[in-house]
């Protein structure tokens, strides 16, 4: 009996080193289906701010990574399940999600915003924006804004952000609420996209859109977390994150 | 354990506290799954009965329209039905000045109208082949016999061959009508919140797969539970004839 103990505490010891692991390898995960953040090539190929955002923090942090693409609403249930170890892919920083992943510092901050046919009026009010139809991606933080504040509002909700486009277009909904560089980049200057314009002001109340978008990982990967944070400092000192910026933008991604 | 206390130490689980958030939008998620899922039954049968008859005319102008809408639906997945009928409309009816885009656009504007009608198109396909299968099946004394009470061919159709089928095609239909509540998950796709729609959305809201689809899927069973016990009933109903007597 005592053996068997005495080998349980070496098993459990041993595990419990392994899990301050050194991180030589990362695997993380991208939704490919988000532009200019990321979006997936016709050869399949996945680029974007979010993949250059991720690759220049690994090089930094020298380690090696493996992008995983996954859908975006189940993205989170991914990384809980140990598909990936963090999630680079625009997610913003909200009290709900903290309550199962863990964030690093915000690398990047961009209001959301409405975007509708143009000339279409709007108010933020629940009057106003009784049985009017919203499009919105499922499960981001726009989601949970339009569905918190506009309860008599149809929330109609899309896998990707293209599909919800694609509706407009049609429409078959009055609005789109998406990050105003995706709907940009998506939809604005696109084909056909010079009959939209964004409508209302810009959306960043930290209640429902946090911080700014961070990179999530799961809460005892302590290690990780620090190493991502010192990265995110370092590309910011080192004229690393401004380069990848001009890249994609022509306005201060980092916000204040 | 008083029973107040029992309900607040059972309260205190996630998964409790998930299903009694969220129960409403289940129950609305099931009640479009049902009445999408019943409506499309109910108007495939009425594509379903003729389209059967029809694929078992030996006139090939007859025939041929049954048989190449019957190809066509049962030749392809129901995802690529709904999608073809959801973003051809929205391609090609939405913006259109034609006096007929103006006229259906509207309803093809409705996410539920292009699901109910893919959904109707395709059980009317597989039904009509039950139907057609069942036809064929028949005894052909039971014609025979008819034929020589001198009834005429409709007579036949609708006193002999039709009540008849339609018994022996109980059974099989019950597939469907199954085949069918499973199939309607595909309706979330196009932004209807039916009963996956909802899981997904609780799913999104506590990024807790499991327990958001394993609470969708017990529905869905339940569902399916009513449809066997209700086909249980009927099948004892209309084949009381074929039971073995009692003596």
């Amino acid at each position: 009996m005592k053996k068997l103990i005495i080998a349980a505490a070496m098993i459990l010891t041993v595990a419990g080193s392994a899990h301050a692991k050194e991180w030589k390898n990362v695997r993380i995960g991208i939704e490919g289906a988000y532009p200019p953040f990321s979006w997936t090539e016709p050869n399949g190929e996945v680029k974007g701010f979010d993949i250059d955002m991720a690759n220049a923090l690994c090089e930094e942090m020298k380690v090696k990574c493996t992008l995983v693409k996954q859908d975006w609403d189940g993205i989170i249930p991914a990384l809980l399940a140990r598909k990936f170890d963090a999630i680079i892919a625009t997610m913003d920083i909200t009290e709900e999600r903290k309550k199962k992943v863990a964030f690093s510092e915000k690398y990047q901050h961009i209001p959301a915003r409405f975007a509708a046919k143009k000339g279409t009026p709007i108010e933020l009010t629940t009057e106003f924006m009784f049985d009017k139809r919203i499009g919105v991606q499922r499960a981001t933080s726009m989601d949970t804004y339009v569905t918190d504040n506009f309860p008599k509002a149809q929330v109609k909700r899309y896998g990707t952000a293209d599909e919800a486009y694609l509706d407009l277009k049609s429409g078959r909904i009055d609005y789109v609420m998406i990050d105003s560089a995706a709907i940009s980049d998506g939809l604005l200057n696109k084909p056909g996209g010079d009959a939209f314009e964004f409508v209302g002001p810009k959306l960043n109340d930290p209640r429902w859109f946090g911080e700014g978008a961070g990179i999530a990982m799961r809460k005892n990967d302590t290690e990780l977390k620090a190493k991502f944070d010192a990265a995110i400092k370092a590309i910011r000192a080192n004229g690393k994150y401004k380069e990848l910026q001009d890249k994609y933008f022509d306005f201060d991604v980092y916000g204040d | 354990m008083s029973l107040e206390a029992f309900f607040l130490w059972f309260s205190q689980f996630e998964y409790v506290q998930l299903l009694i958030n969220e129960w409403p939008l289940y129950l609305s998620g099931l009640w479009t799954t049902l009445w999408l899922v019943a409506l499309s039954l109910f108007l495939g049968l009425f594509i379903a009965v003729p389209a059967g008859i029809m694929n078992n005319s030996n006139n090939w102008a007859i025939k041929f329209p049954a048989w190449a809408f019957i190809y066509f639906f049962r030749g392809t997945p129901l995802l690529i039905q709904l999608f073809l009928i959801y973003y051809g409309a929205g391609q090609f009816l939405a913006n259109n000045e034609h006096p007929i885009a103006l006229a259906i656009w509207p309803w093809f504007q409705e996410a539920w109208f292009c699901a109910l009608l893919a959904f109707t198109l395709n059980t009317g396909a597989y039904t009509a082949e039950i139907v057609r299968g069942s036809i064929n099946t028949m005894p052909s004394g039971e014609i025979e016999a008819a034929k020589a009470y001198g009834l005429s061919r409709f007579k036949i159709m609708s006193r002999i061959v039709l009540p008849s089928s339609f018994r022996r095609a109980l059974p099989a239909y019950s597939n469907e009508v199954i085949f069918m509540l499973h199939g309607s998950a595909l309706a979330g796709v196009v932004t209807i919140v039916d009963l996956t729609g909802a899981a997904r959305i609780v799913n999104s809201r506590y990024y807790a797969p499991f327990e958001a689809f394993i609470t969708a899927g017990m529905l869905y069973m339940m569902t399916t539970f009513v449809i066997v016990f209700l086909f249980k009933k009927w099948e004892a109903r209309w084949h009381k004839h074929l039971k073995p007597l009692k003596v």
